[in-house]
């Protein structure tokens, strides 16, 4: 066991903020609060991240998820709401189904985090965590996964153009 | 003395914003002509005190059809993402921010939560005037976001790091003490001509990399539409919106609104000026046998290098805001279609090839 410390009371912190609003969104009826509590949790997992030292893919998760993703889903719930004049509410349906899956899932998942010793994994680097991520990061990307990284950048690029087509549409 | 500027920063923004609202009233005065505020105190000296007592001592009212738990969460949400990116920005050559390694990466990130916050605080108001400014800003906030963007990316093409401070260490004499490379004239190492010795304005990024000078030209104009102001104040036209989405807000609330508002000026303008104007480093020169840019600035880590270094900083920044305020008072207000349209087909194509330009200046001539 690990002494308390600052730096695990900071993640305690934040894992409880993942959580709770996790939670929140499933017990929320209004489609609208459950897509800020999505947003709370998205930053509370950004926050793990730049905890652990992966600093890139923390802020990167921010940008794309919050800065683009949930404002569009935000903006898209609330101009339904405003026209409709009233909240979207969720319903349960399906009940059976999703709750055989959700037991399924969540049984293999706790089987693997009960069965795995997670620390000390020999594909963990050590050092790259005290000299921060970035650069490794930009390194690789442009020698080991470059055909990968150009295929996306040529996928953005092919869904950029036909979105301005729609748009003129 | 690490990472903690945001210690400064914080009660800096509270002084310049209301120090911020007297300057512009006394600026849109002296443009259009007229005295500005007179009566309160000399020259009108107290008048945006007496404008915060006022607006303290409003009533806070919440609409009654208002969304009763988003609606107070709005200007926290404004005002803390604007105050969350101060916390990488340098003060002085002894003094950093925090989160070195992705600095200005994160501070472009974290501001996009103001864009969140807007959204609630129109829709949380319940009012159709609300909503359709907090549209129009965040359409605004997320289209001028491209160039901007593209902007710092030029930038740090040439700079080849993300940390503001390196940045602002390669912009001055002190860059080979800081294990930062040096600066040759124009950027152009073929002329032999080393400037870090020299200092001063020539080893400003603008003039490492002359490229970069249109580059900030556009990063001055996408920051004034990323802090809604005038020729991009769309979202408060108060001859369509009234004042658009902090129409319904009052009291303290809209206090907090006003000093996000302002508080991304700030951010906005030194931001500007340590990505181009030579961050905490002085405009003056060695010449010869007159060190100038050794008597103005200071050992890093020294008393006097932390006074010069807040001082020229926050000058350069404070140049900037005083620009900003002459642009609002002098330039006619853009439509919403030109606004769009100035955004996606003049500065976003330009500074793509800006960045591209940057990036064939930095392999060939640095």
């Amino acid at each position: 066991m690990q002494a308390i410390n600052f730096y695990s009371l900071i993640f305690y912190g934040f894992s409880a903020l993942v959580l709770v609003s996790a939670l929140n969104i499933l017990l929320t009826k209004n489609v609208l609060y459950a897509a800020f509590s999505l947003l709370v949790s998205l930053f509370g997992v950004a926050a793990l991240y730049v905890l652990m030292g992966a600093d890139f893919i923390g802020i990167a998760q921010i940008m794309i998820y919050i800065g683009g993703i949930l404002v569009l889903m935000i903006f898209g719930v609330m101009l339904t709401t405003k026209l409709k004049g009233e909240p979207i509410l969720t319903q349960n349906r399906n009940v059976l189904s999703s709750l055989l899956v959700g037991t399924g899932l969540s049984t293999f998942l706790g089987l693997i985090f009960s069965q795995f010793e997670w620390a000390n994994r020999p594909w963990i680097d050590q050092t790259a965590l005290a000299e921060g991520s970035i650069r490794k990061l930009g390194i690789a990307t442009m020698t080991d996964f470059l055909l990968p990284f150009e295929l996306i950048a040529i996928m953005l690029l092919v869904a950029l153009v036909a979105g301005t087509y729609l748009a003129k549409k | 003395m690490e990472i903690t500027t945001f210690l400064f920063y914080l009660p800096f923004l509270l002084t310049f914003a209301v120090v911020g609202i007297y300057a512009e009233r006394k600026i849109a005065g002296f443009i259009q002509d007229r005295m500005g505020p007179m009566d309160t105190g000399k020259f009108g000296l107290l008048q945006t005190i007496a404008d915060v007592l006022k607006l303290l001592m409003k009533e806070d009212i919440t609409p009654a059809r208002a969304d009763k738990k988003l609606f107070p969460l709005a200007p926290i949400i404004v005002f803390s993402a604007i105050v969350s990116g101060f916390a990488v920005l340098p003060l002085t050559s002894g003094w950093t921010g925090a989160g070195a390694q992705v600095g200005v990466f994160y501070l472009l990130t974290i501001i996009t939560f103001d864009v969140v916050g807007i959204l609630i605080a129109g829709w949380a108001a319940n009012n159709k005037y609300a909503l359709f400014g907090a549209e129009r800003s965040v359409a605004q906030l997320i289209s001028y976001e491209v160039p901007m963007g593209l902007c710092v990316l030029a930038v740090v093409c040439v700079c080849q790091t993300l940390d503001l401070q390196a940045i602002s260490f390669q912009q001055g004499i002190f860059a080979a003490s800081a294990g930062q490379e040096e600066s040759y004239l124009f950027g152009i190492k073929a002329l032999g001509i080393e400037v870090s010795q020299y200092g001063g304005f020539l080893t400003w990024n603008i003039f490492r990399a002359p490229v970069l000078i249109p580059v900030a030209l556009i990063f001055f104009i996408a920051s004034l539409a990323e802090a809604n102001r005038a020729p991009f104040d769309l979202a408060e036209a108060e001859s369509e919106l009234i004042a658009g989405y902090n129409v319904e807000y009052s009291g303290f609330k809209f206090a907090m609104l006003m000093l996000g508002e302002y508080g991304m000026m700030l951010l906005m303008s030194i931001l500007m000026a340590v990505l181009f104007f030579g961050s905490w480093n002085t405009p003056l020169p060695n010449i010869g046998g007159l060190p100038l840019a050794e008597w103005t600035s200071g050992e890093p880590g020294t008393l006097s290098g932390h006074l010069w270094g807040g001082f020229w900083i926050l000058s350069k920044a404070l140049v900037v805001i005083f620009f900003q305020m002459v642009v609002r008072w002098t330039y006619p207000r853009l439509r919403v279609d030109q606004l769009m349209i100035f955004a996606w087909k003049y500065l976003t194509p330009a500074s793509l090839v800006l960045v591209l330009l940057s990036v064939i200046w930095r392999m060939l001539m640095i």
